[in-house]
């Protein structure tokens, strides 16, 4: 799609571009790139000097079981996290479709987490399962688990989940609520007088329509989780206990900070870019096929 | 529809408002707990209704700070607004220009100028964190507003939003203009700013959000206290050593932290939606 009428002039549009390619190009493109020659060279203990060494921190990288490990932590945390929070989300959107009184009061009561910023999320909820004086830990200990997530790494995997959905649900109510509201009531009606139950209305109508927003939402969410719960993990667990939280982001940030392995933590940072641009992909060709339709 | 309305509408308030009691009270809790002191919360039995603490925790955390984090919340505060609007109009700026560029003249490198910015979509900075702090470093600009800004500008977001939306707008009114004999800075002036004030509020409000909420990035290259923000100062009042932990004082931080951006998301809701559906299209 292309505009018919234009400005034609030979510098205006490049001093137009000009302030956002210089951000782009120094703040963008000239880290990533580095971060792509950094993976190939390894640096002495003091940074003074390099050599290249090809995929040497690739094959250092997969020889290590730590990065299994935390690909698996980040498996298992997004997908828990997605499934969770997006059945919960659509459980609240269902309702809230259902015309209700004081409706726009509902929305507004339930989106406002996303406004919190991942770390004070974080903060909120080892506040309230706090092993000593958490108000929610306390009934938890007195049905006799020993809760600990400071010490016990799947109580921590827990809590990391259960507050990443927690500020993830008002995104995904949004737009359940607004993928129903754009499903025809009439299709819904004729089902109903057909004798079509509520329940089957929605497997067999509701849920298959909605299918795109779904879809469009587990990418999202799966980003979300990959990258915007770095917040989350350092106030709650700081990848602990013994590196059992520590997920791929996270083991960027701490292998290159605490370990000083910057070629290690650059070929992980490649690894990541390249997770990250595949998820896009998919994302851009399923919407490409939506349009299609 | 057919079935009796009265039990189904029961249920669904039901859910709703158990939904939101649960969303509401982690915060509910930090609420509490800013109004407590020290000890009340320390020995595990905070109670469920307020105390009356808030006049000595909210004013110590403002002006003197925590133990931990010497600095008054106050001054982080104004960092975490500085580095926020920062975000937000630096990135308005950038992309309302860029956006003209590409949709309104044709110029030889246009497809290859909009890839090149598209691109950064795709990635988040934090997979370039540790490059992107050589260079800002070696550009000295590490524990500055500018180094706390300039990074998190380099996205497309914005730049999609304002193509997206003056795709929308008729050919007509450039073509009206150009009779007028308007150049491009009129019509960009006269015509398409006040055409797009909506497009920009809604996205002053997702990126102000943004800006607030940042931690990983002003968590690396913040070393002074003085350049804090109030989310990484949070983080720092509490200590993996509970006994120094200042609980009344962390969680009247947190509660202060939330206020500006959840504000703005409830007294802006339709420019927060607006904003939050558009930029992710």
């Amino acid at each position: 799609m292309e505009k018919r009428a234009l400005f034609s002039s030979k510098i205006l549009p490049y001093a137009l571009l000009l302030p956002q390619l210089v951000i782009t190009i120094i703040f963008f493109y000239l880290p990533a790139s580095q971060a792509i020659w950094q993976s190939f060279l390894l640096e002495d203990a003091f940074g003074l000097s390099s050599e290249f060494v090809g995929f040497e921190n690739y094959r250092h990288l997969f020889g290590q079981p730590e990065y299994y490990k935390a690909m698996v932590t980040t498996v298992v945390f997004s997908t828990s996290v997605a499934i969770l929070s997006l059945s919960c989300a659509l459980l609240l959107a269902t309702q809230a479709d259902k015309q209700l009184r004081g409706g726009e009061g509902y929305k507004t009561l339930l989106i406002w987490p996303y406004a919190v910023a991942p770390a004070i999320a974080g903060v909120l909820w080892i506040f309230m399962f706090h092993p000593t004086l958490g108000t929610l830990a306390r009934p938890i200990k007195a049905m006799g688990i020993d809760w600990n997530p400071m010490l016990n790494g799947k109580h921590a995997m827990t809590l990391l989940v259960l507050s990443a959905t927690w500020k993830q649900i008002s995104y995904n109510f949004l737009f359940f609520l607004a993928g129903l509201q754009a499903i025809p009531k009439s299709v819904i009606e004729a089902a109903a007088i057909d004798g079509a139950s509520p329940l089957r209305r929605f497997w067999t109508i509701i849920f298959p329509l909605l299918s795109p927003t779904t879809f469009f939402l587990i990418v999202v969410n799966i980003v979300y989780v990959f990258f915007d719960t770095f917040g989350i993990i350092d106030a709650v667990t700081g990848g602990g206990p013994a590196g059992q939280t520590t997920t791929l982001v996270y083991k960027v940030y701490a292998d290159g900070r605490l370990g000083g392995d910057l070629g290690g933590s650059a070929a992980q940072s490649v690894i990541l870019m390249i997770i990250v641009i595949a998820l896009t992909a998919v994302q851009f060709r399923y919407i490409e096929r939506k349009v299609q339709y | 529809m057919v079935e009796s309305r009265r039990y189904r509408n029961i249920l669904a308030y039901f859910t709703l408002t158990v939904g939101i009691v649960v969303v509401a009270f982690p915060v509910y809790l930090a609420i509490l707990a800013s109004t407590f002191d020290a000890a009340t919360i320390i020995n595990g039995n905070m109670p469920l209704l307020p105390g009356d603490q808030a006049g000595v925790n909210y004013p110590r955390a403002l002006f003197s700070g925590g133990r931990m984090a010497r600095e008054p919340v106050s001054m982080m505060m104004v960092n975490s607004f500085i580095m926020a609007v920062g975000i937000a109009v630096g990135k308005i700026l950038i992309s309302i220009l860029s956006a003209f560029a590409v949709v309104y003249f044709s110029f030889p490198l246009r497809k290859t100028a909009f890839w090149v910015i598209f691109i950064t979509l795709m990635l988040p900075i934090e997979v370039r964190i540790y490059p992107t702090y050589k260079i800002v470093a070696d550009l000295g600009l590490l524990d500055t507003y500018t180094g706390l800004i300039m990074p998190l500008i380099a996205s497309a977001t914005g730049t999609l939003l304002f193509r997206q939306f003056f795709m929308t707008i008729p050919d007509e009114l450039l073509e009206a203009s150009k009779i007028d004999g308007a150049g491009p800075f009129r019509f960009f002036k006269d015509t398409l700013i006040p055409l797009s004030m909506t497009t920009i509020a809604a996205l002053f409000v997702i990126q102000f959000i943004y800006g607030w909420n940042q931690y990983l990035w002003p968590l690396l290259i913040t070393t002074k206290g003085s350049m804090q923000t109030i989310v990484i100062g949070i983080k720092k009042m509490i200590t993996t050593q509970d006994a120094l932990t200042e609980w009344q004082i962390a969680m009247t931080t947190a509660v202060l932290a939330m206020v500006p951006p959840v504000l703005v998301v409830v007294f802006m809701q339709r420019l927060f939606v607006k904003g939050l559906v558009e930029t992710e299209k």
